[in-house]
């Protein structure tokens, strides 16, 4: 018996449960229809994103093992790509929903058809154990959760076993899409809590290495630092069933190397792939890009109103009108990303966001401002960036920086690494001038300015406050966006950033992925991780 | 110094390799002092539209991403490579050396502690360690020369102590000693002359690592700040052109890079032969 | 023998104070990187009550002194700490990398004793022809390569131009899967398990990396090759041999090269320790699932745990091996004590 035909027969007779015993896969994978190879740039570092510390790579673990209550459509955008839809919501382990009629308690009836990989059924108490858990563990599920409205374990309940309660304290049009992101998933409490001991309730340190759930697929292996394996769940009944049986996803920290397999065809899939490489694959023909602008993500230039001149708001348009943005988005960007310049109007005409700012590259008015500024002579400042971003930051830094020597700046610049960053940029708002790229998960702009606009709040990292509108973000919020005043107060909201420019938008970047022409169903999500659950292979 | 120019001559006409490198060594000090002079574009002006152009004869290294003449650059780099690995090498060949010296020379709970301290630095895995320093003091040049200087002390101090002692009893110590001089003395204006030659040796030879480490700091993003020119730098920020098949933006730099510390080593092994003939290896 | 015994003791003990300050320097060192870990592992979107959370059950709350006394009360107990980005105990994270880094630099250990001794032995026999200077230039154009680039150009050349090598990804090329683990060494490992298709996949996946190592490992040998074997045709014994009439080939490689063969080895321990804390950079351009990647990545994240338990094992393992050096120096040459 062939070594092949024997993993056939086995792979069918005994499922993912051989895998870790292969001694190599079949030699022709990256061709095979059923095998998908992916590779990306950072390894995850847990399987349990509720922990403490998990990484952000490992978000993708969450939304292919696990399931949701609900999750987002997807929609197909102008190009042929495909990327999530955020105005749908649809069913996944709730067959149905009702809200209450004053808009407080969300009742969800759940599937029959949801089973978990040990074959027992979902239940709710499955659900609020887990959701206990999200809002209990601290650290950002709590915080994102908060998002929702959800903060503590008392709003969920478990009405019967198959129908889930939960309350919130006002009327919020962010809890259903916040039960769509990666953090809500749910657990098989009976595995979990067979784990679970007096110091650890939570059975973090079990579902760290070991997930119990429900999802499309299950974790085959994972070798850290190197790879992990999906392994499709065959009696997955939520969605369709997914086009591939095994996903390899290897880790490959040089970007280099990661187009070179792409290239090459030794990879099916690379994910967030650097705006460079998009292009040229694009350009090249032999590799598919799909790719979108991130929803509500914007990368800026942000000035810290806590450091002189900054404070001034003449100085800060006159900076606006010294980007060079025509070359940033060709240098840094490589026209992966949207244009936020050249508005006519200092008023919004809509609520898109973002939208393009009312500025553009113009030396004489920016050298006028800051005359009027009293500082004709200019000033000197440094101009941090994020290491782990360099990519697109360090570019972008330099050509600000001589584009700002033009109007008599001098910037310094400064690279802080990555894990020096969150805290010089958002904890401390230490910087005076620096990078940032905020991109908020669920896409409503008074989401962004919440966490980018409001006072003390983590992204704006530019102190700024005024007091117009935090009031009109704590109005605003959770309205509904059928409410007239929505529109109203969003566009007041973007009438002020426009004039104030605390936050100096670049451009909207995009999530690029490259993949073999046989790979179909890929889309980007506000998560910006791999959902294979749609991904098919010719 | 008659008979030391002769040696010299005659060490340099049988080991040619020598010459070659003390020509090199020319090069690399002119570059240094007058690159800012020489090179034919501004190393820090960019230009949208010449971005990635491959080497012409307008632009003989190319253009890198954002149009910057590679040639300038890697002549204007010389000056910071090479300021780098000299104040590197000279901290640490002034501490290395007071602390060898004195090791040496007074020997006891001195040289005791001295050589544990010696011991434990040396045990430490030393680009990691330098790593480390670089990254808690902060990301600055001044920071990679200390860290630099931090790894190569033990080795300067080895040599010091070693040479030291052998001459704590020499004869014209003795007699130094008999005239009265006190300890410090002796050492710096009788022990010191002496271990020069050897400690010179040392100096050279490690030059060529230092600046070897210093690139390899900034290659894993340590230090060196953007827009300045640094050969490690340079050739990082190439590695991700290669595949793309824009080579000329990692090969130049790596190639000056490679071709300082050759001619460092070289000189090296040169000054060896010409300090200490018999111990030529 | 008795005085044998007490002089390993002695040895033993000096290395004490060394280890003592390698753990004080490492931990000191480690609680200045800059970042706070409590906000890095609070994650992304964490506010301040959050990333109190998190600091408290890191135990980052409290002082300096207390943490020191904590971590080496865990260090007495075998236990390192667990790594804060990968979740893992530091020391099962080490040994499981370990392997992947020593396999490594024993075999551009390996590649450069057979190019580098062979040079020496030739240069010795001819000191102050071209060929010595040619054999010169070479080892001292080897140690003059950066190892970062030498790696990226080799990469560039022989997999992606010429295709010769399979892809920089490590240990094993994407369709394989490890060899059930008996002693680590993939290539070993593989043999052992009889597959020969996984064994020529983990050798090809090393040449390059190995290459790139043992450029830079051929000065050291050469160089105390080419002297060892110098004074060994200098001496006494040599000289009677050739007098003897006894043929070159004898002479050089049972008189000579026998006697130059101890220094050698000595280098060859200095090499390995040096090289094994050298290929950080070689292992960050090959992907290489080392100890070196680890701690680069580590530093990054400002992961004490796994810094410190990076940078103590090196320096252990260093200390263990020049005191395994000694030891067998000892044994073999009665003339060489123990004493410093």
């Amino acid at each position: 018996m062939h070594r092949r035909d024997f993993l056939k027969t086995a792979g069918v007779a005994a499922g993912a449960s051989i895998l870790p015993f292969l001694r190599f896969l079949p030699a022709e994978a990256a061709g095979r229809a059923d095998t998908l190879v992916v590779v990306v740039g950072h390894g995850i570092n847990s399987l349990d994103l509720h922990r403490k510390g998990t990484n952000r790579p490992s978000y993708q673990v969450t939304v292919n093992i696990y399931d949701h209550l609900v999750r987002f459509g997807v929609k197909t955008l102008e190009d042929g790509s495909m990327a999530y839809d955020s105005t749908t919501i649809e069913p996944e382990v709730a067959e149905s929903w009702t809200v209450s009629d004053d808009g407080t308690v969300l009742t969800f009836k759940i599937s029959p058809k949801a089973k978990f990989w040990d074959g027992t059924p979902v239940t709710s108490h499955d659900v609020k154990w887990s959701f206990d858990r999200a809002v209990s563990l601290g650290g950002f599920p709590a915080v994102q959760m908060k998002a929702g409205s959800m903060t503590k374990p008392e709003q969920f309940e478990a009405v019967d076993d198959m129908t889930f309660r939960i309350t919130i304290p006002r009327p919020s049009k962010l809890t259903l899409p916040d039960l769509a992101v990666p953090v809500p998933f749910i657990i098989n409490t009976k595995v979990a809590k067979a784990h679970a001991t007096d110091k650890d309730p939570w059975a973090t340190e079990y579902l760290h290495k070991t997930p119990a759930g429900s999802g499309a697929y299950k974790m085959a292996r994972w070798d850290p630092g190197q790879q992990f394996i999906y392994e499709r769940n065959e009696d997955w009944a939520l969605g369709a069933k997914p086009g591939v049986k095994r996903v390899i996803v290897r880790e490959v920290p040089s970007a280099a190397t990661r187009r070179a397999l792409t290239e090459r065809g030794d990879a099916d899939l690379y994910m967030n792939v650097p705006a460079k490489d998009a292009k040229e694959f694009k350009e090249g023909g032999k590799v598919a890009v799909s790719g979108a602008p991130i929803d509500n993500c914007l990368h800026v230039l942000g000035l810290n109103l806590k450091h002189k001149p900054f404070d001034n708001v003449k100085v800060r348009q006159a900076i606006a009108y010294a980007i060079p943005y025509k070359d940033i988005v060709a240098a840094a960007a490589y026209g992966r990303g949207k244009p936020m310049f050249g508005a006519a109007d200092m008023t919004p005409a809509d609520i898109t966001w973002p939208q393009p700012f009312p500025y553009d590259t113009d030396l004489a008015k920016a050298k006028a401002l800051l005359a009027e500024a009293g500082l004709a002579g200019g000033f000197e400042t440094t101009l941090s960036f994020n290491l782990g971003l360099a990519d697109w930051q360090e570019p972008t830094a330099l050509l600000i920086q001589e584009s700002l020597a033009k109007v008599g700046i001098k910037a310094t610049l400064d690279k802080i690494p990555g894990a020096n960053w969150r805290t010089a940029a958002l904890v401390e708002k230490r910087l005076p001038m620096h990078l940032e790229n905020f991109g908020g998960w669920l896409n409503y702009p008074d989401y962004y300015f919440f966490w980018a606009y409001k006072y003390g709040h983590l992204f704006n990292s530019s102190n700024y406050k005024n007091e117009e509108v935090e009031k009109l973000v704590d109005e605003t919020l959770h309205m509904d966006t059928a409410n007239p005043q929505y529109e109203a107060n969003v566009k007041r909201m973007i009438a002020i950033a426009f004039a104030d420019v605390p936050r100096i938008p670049l451009y909207q970047p995009y999530l690029d992925a490259a993949m073999q022409k046989n790979v179909t169903g890929y889309a980007s999500w506000f998560h910006r991780q791999l959902d294979c659950r749609a991904i098919h292979k010719a | 110094m008659a008979r030391f120019l002769r040696h010299f001559r005659h060490v340099m006409a049988e080991n040619p390799v020598t010459a070659v490198a003390f020509a090199l060594l020319g090069l690399i000090v002119f570059l240094a002092l007058f690159g800012p002079w020489i090179a034919p574009y501004d190393p820090l002006a960019t230009e949208a539209t010449k971005t990635l152009r491959p080497p012409t004869w307008a632009h003989p290294f190319g253009t890198d991403h954002l149009g910057r003449d590679v040639f300038s650059r890697v002549i204007v780099a010389t000056r910071l490579d090479l300021g780098i690995a000299i104040s590197a090498v000279a901290l640490s060949f002034a501490a290395g050396s007071a602390l060898g010296c004195s090791a040496g020379f007074w020997g006891g709970w001195t040289d005791r502690i001295i050589g544990r301290l010696s011991d434990t630095i040396m045990a430490f895995p030393l680009f990691v360690l330098a790593m480390g320093i670089v990254s808690a003091l902060g990301n600055s040049i001044e920071n990679i020369v200390y860290a630099t200087a931090i790894i190569n002390l033990p080795f300067y101090a080895r040599v010091a102590r070693a040479e030291t002692s052998v001459r704590r009893n020499a004869g014209y110590v003795a007699a130094a000693r008999l005239c009265g001089a006190s300890d410090t003395r002796i050492l710096s204006t009788q022990v010191f002359p002496n271990i020069l030659p050897p400690m010179m040796v040392q100096v050279s030879l490690n030059m060529g690592w230092a600046i070897l480490n210093a690139a390899g700091l900034s290659f894993i993003g340590l230090g060196v700040r953007p827009p300045d020119a640094e050969w490690g730098i340079m050739v990082a920020e190439g590695a991700t052109y290669i595949v793309s098949g824009e080579w000329w933006l990692a090969l130049f730099p790596g190639a000056a890079l490679m071709l300082a510390v050759f001619c460092f080593n070289l000189l090296g092994d040169g000054l060896r032969d010409l300090v200490d003939p018999l111990r030529r290896t | 023998m008795r005085t044998k015994i007490l002089q390993v003791g002695r040895r033993l003990l000096q290395a004490l104070p060394s280890v003592f300050g390698i753990i004080v320097i490492s931990f000191v060192l480690t609680r200045a990187l800059p970042g706070d870990p409590a906000v890095y592992f609070a994650g992304a979107m964490a506010d301040k009550v959050s990333i109190e959370q998190v600091r408290k059950s890191l135990g980052l709350d409290r002082g300096w002194v207390e943490q020191f006394g904590i971590y080496v009360d865990n260090l007495a107990h075998g236990n390192m700490g667990m790594s804060l980005s990968t979740g893992r105990p530091v020391s099962e994270e080490l040994l499981s990398r370990l392997p992947a880094s020593i396999e490594l630099t024993l075999l551009g250990l390996g590649l450069a004793v057979l190019v580098a001794v062979p040079l020496g032995v030739l240069a010795a026999t001819r000191p102050g022809s071209w060929i010595d200077h040619l054999c010169r230039l070479l080892v001292t154009a080897g140690v003059s390569l950066p190892t970062f680039f030498t790696g990226l150009f080799l990469i560039y050349v022989f997999y992606f131009l010429l295709g010769w090598a399979p892809s920089p990804l490590g240990r094993l090329d994407i369709l394989y899967l490890s060899p059930p683990q008996v002693t680590g060494f993939y290539t070993i490992d593989s043999l052992l398990a009889g597959d020969l298709e996984t064994f020529a996949a983990s050798l090809a996946q090393l040449v390059l990396p190995a290459a790139t190592l043992g450029l830079f490992a051929l000065a050291p040998i050469a160089r105390m090759t080419r002297a060892a074997m110098l004074g060994a045709l200098a001496s006494d014994y040599v000289r009677t041999a050739k007098a003897n009439g006894l043929s070159r080939a004898t002479v050089l490689g049972t008189y000579a090269f026998r006697n130059a063969a101890l220094p050698v080895l000595t280098t060859l321990g200095m090499v390995f320790s040096f090289l094994l804390g050298a290929n950080v950079l070689v292992e960050k351009v090959f992907s290489w699932p080392g100890i070196g990647s680890f701690a680069i990545e580590a530093l990054v994240a400002s992961d004490y745990a796994a810094v410190q338990g990076f940078v103590l094992s090196m320096a252990l393992l260093f200390v263990a091996v020049n005191l395994a050096i000694d030891l067998v120096l000892t044994l073999v040459d009665p003339r060489v004590g123990l004493d410093d």
